[in-house]
């Protein structure tokens, strides 16, 4: 009998520390507080796995601990592809960080959605960013970026001159004939299986990030930027339906892939194809691909080349419960110096001048000040309203749509009547 | 032939022997036709894993200059292992496969505990509203988990949380936040309901005569002689907790709790590596690969089981 119950006993004490155990998980993992009674913040990264720019954003935090400032920063990284799940899933549990950042195009409607405070007193600090690396919304500054990256058309010079190809510059980039004449010598050569290769086959923010400055180029938009209330007439009008056309050509012609692979730059760098449509981010793996590598201005379609501006930024939440130390941070972080940093641990375009300055190969002349001038010279923010995401994805749908062979106008007309839609169903945001 | 037709003409039994060679060419073809065809099955789901393994070794440039050929399944060319070396410098490699084995290995057992109690009161013991009871728990499994996500993470987020020392508000980040809402399990609560009601019900009898309480009867009268179904629920209770995804996405905020699954996206950058994915993934796929060896007549059961009763 005795024995019975010192075994019930263990048994007990054995299942209540297993469920202790299991319950509390040992501990917290940490990072689900924004900020801690002792001065600690924390602060969330879209870089985990992505070893430069981490490395370059754990030097400003740790700089920032030892500067005595009274404040202590906790970094946490999430990886990119999910990033911006785990960001919503956090906001609706109401455990947002005190600092985040944020890819560009969505700091309008995560600062109309309340989860961004306005960064105050921070205009000095931020004077000469470039403008594609401030995120404003309703005429605050929500964020600020250490970089920008710039879309370019990446070729060789020897495939260029094989082909009697002209190799366009900044002053003068190539005109639309004068782009799919380079097409049909590619395709003449007999090398390619498609002559250009526009990542077709990349998914998300790339659809509006790559292809909407097209449509701006050839004179439309996605939206009336003088009010934000409305697409029509720009999305849906006669430049637009060019722009619509001229991209469903590139397909047709077999130009390029209706859906490209799964790794555009790799697929260039083993001679697939002729013509990369793709990013400032290609230049260390495709310069190590060949030594003849040239960044080209993108396609002027009409109102001169476009690309797409602003990249990820740095924002405090609305939420954070310590919003001074917060405040330290951001300003500790906006100096020249961490700018230098990151745009050199990322390969990226420094924000500002002095910055640049540093930074090896974007200095005037440099081999990466190319990327800088598109940048100034091409770049065109996305629509800075909070319905820029739902804009986002009914573009991507159209162009989509109108690369497989829809009818432009008809596809057009239906995103701008969903776009109208949405604005006026929001109260157009206010 | 005709010394065929003769000698069959001559013997009684002929027409038999010839029904039994066509029968036996027929039979024969027949195998050959299943051998072919389970090879072609098995080709189209072994390749996929060969292809990860074989790219495992290789550097980005030759992974997709062999696509397109039978290149791509050979471990041919500049092989090395780099790519593992870059897995382990990326991520925390140790720490997400611990968590990962501990979640999985705490949800089953608390699922088996849990789940195998629920069936036994539903299977043993009469009460009134019990087959209702039953309909209702069966009645989730049309309920996929996407829809309860969001309202999932905000009744933990509202829990009270104990670390061992002091309460706090909100579960998130932490181990228990994804072990605890996948115990309860209605597909094993069936699953163990189906086999109990198999189990005679003079057993419980005969124990009652013997003194027993029902927890003793489900302790050591019913589980003892549930070998089977316990290892068909820890395997498809094991299967989906180490590959949750979405979830832990959602809840996790640390490495320190982060699980293997989520780790896969920290090779999904602007320029993907695709061999360290590749390399990230055969690790991944290790243990599940183990488990699946060791378990495979039991994998195989649990599944036809699963599928055909009920």
């Amino acid at each position: 009998m005795k024995s019975s119950i010192r075994r019930r006993l263990t048994v007990s004490a054995a299942v209540v520390t297993a469920t202790t155990l299991l319950l509390t998980g040992c501990a917290k993992g940490g990072g689900s507080s924004s900020s801690g009674e002792d001065g600690t913040i924390t602060l969330w990264t879209h870089n985990a796995g992505n070893a430069g720019e981490l490395g370059a954003i754990q030097t400003i935090v740790d700089d920032f601990n030892a500067s005595g400032s009274g404040y202590t920063v906790d970094l946490q990284a999430f990886p990119q592809d999910s990033y911006n799940q785990s960001v919503t899933a956090a906001a609706a549990a109401k455990k947002l960080p005190c600092i985040m950042d944020i890819d560009g195009p969505n700091v309008p409607n995560w600062a109309w959605a309340g989860y961004l405070a306005p960064l105050e007193g921070m205009d000095e600090e931020l004077s000469d960013y470039l403008p594609t690396t401030i995120g404003k919304y309703d005429d605050k500054i929500y964020s600020y970026g250490f970089y920008d990256v710039s879309l370019v058309m990446v070729s060789r010079q020897s495939i260029l001159d094989e082909n009697g190809i002209r190799t366009p510059t900044i002053d003068q980039p190539w005109t639309k004939d004068e782009f799919s004449d380079a097409l049909a010598k590619l395709k003449a050569s007999g090398k390619y299986e498609y002559p250009a290769d526009f990542q077709t086959g990349s998914t998300g923010e790339w659809w509006p990030y790559a292809y909407s400055p097209f449509l701006q180029s050839s004179g439309g938009d996605l939206i009336d930027r003088d009010d934000y209330k409305s697409a029509d007439g720009v999305l849906n009008g006669p430049e637009a339906v060019e722009w619509a056309t001229w991209f469903r050509g590139l397909a047709a012609n077999g130009d390029i892939a209706l859906k490209s692979g799964s790794d555009p730059t790799q697929a260039f760098a083993n001679g697939k194809t002729g013509i990369l449509y793709s990013g400032s981010w290609t230049a260390v793996p495709l310069r190590k691909a060949f030594d003849d590598t040239v960044f080209l201005p993108t396609v002027d379609l009409g109102q001169g080349p476009k690309i797409g501006g602003g990249s990820w930024q740095w924002g405090m939440s609305a939420t954070c419960d310590n919003p001074e130390a917060a405040s330290a941070y951001m300003k500790f972080a906006a100096q020249d110096e961490y700018v230098a940093k990151v745009a050199t641990d990322t390969n990226n375009i420094p924000t500002t001048p002095g910055a640049a300055a540093e930074v090896p190969g974007f200095e005037d002349g440099g081999e990466n000040d190319i990327f800088r001038q598109y940048a100034q010279e091409y770049a065109v923010l996305r629509p800075v309203t909070p319905g820029y995401p739902f804009i986002a994805t009914t573009f991507t749908k159209a162009a989509q749509d109108i690369l497989n062979g829809a009818d432009p106008q008809a596809v057009l007309d239906q995103a701008t009547k969903d776009i109208d839609a949405n604005q006026q169903q929001n109260n157009y945001f206010q | 032939m005709s010394e065929v037709l003769t000698h069959v003409a001559d013997n009684p039994a002929a027409p038999h022997a010839v029904s039994v060679a066509g029968a036996d060419r027929s039979g024969r073809g027949k195998a050959v036709l299943v051998t072919v065809l389970k090879s072609a099955l098995a080709l189209v789901f072994g390749l996929p894993l060969l292809f990860m393994i074989v790219s495992s070794f290789k550097p980005d440039t030759q992974i997709f200059a062999d696509l397109g050929g039978i290149r791509a399944f050979l471990p041919v060319g500049d092989i090395g292992l780099d790519n593992y070396t870059g897995v382990f410098d990326r991520v925390p490699f140790a720490q997400f496969l611990f968590n990962s084995v501990f979640i999985s290995v705490a949800t089953v057992v608390g699922g088996l505990v849990v789940n195998s109690m629920a069936a036994f009161v539903l299977a043993r013991m009469r009460f009134r509203g019990q087959k209702v009871l039953l309909a209702v728990i069966l009645a989730t499994l049309i309920v996929p988990f996407e829809v309860m996500a969001l309202p999932l993470l905000w009744e933990v987020n509202l829990l009270p949380y104990f670390d061992g020392v002091e309460f706090s508000q909100g579960w998130l980040d932490t181990y228990a936040v994804q072990i605890v809402p996948f115990i309860a399990n209605a597909f094993s609560i069936f699953l163990f309901y189906q086999y109990f009601d198999t189990i005679p019900k003079e057993l419980d009898e005969a124990a009652m005569i013997d003194g027993a309480g029902w927890f003793r009867i489900y302790r050591s009268v019913i589980m003892p002689l549930s070998g089977p179904a316990i290892a068909t629920v820890a395997i498809l209770t094991f299967l989906p907790a180490w590959n949750q995804y979405l979830w832990p996405l959602m809840v996790t905020q640390s490495e320190a709790v982060r699980p293997a699954m989520v780790g896969i996206d920290y090779f999904r950058q602007l320029n993907v590596s695709w061999g360290q994915l590749m390399a990230y993934a055969s690790v991944i796929t290790v243990p599940v690969l183990v488990l699946f060896i060791a378990f495979q007549r039991s994998f195989v059961n649990s599944i036809a089981s699963s599928g055909v009763k009920g």
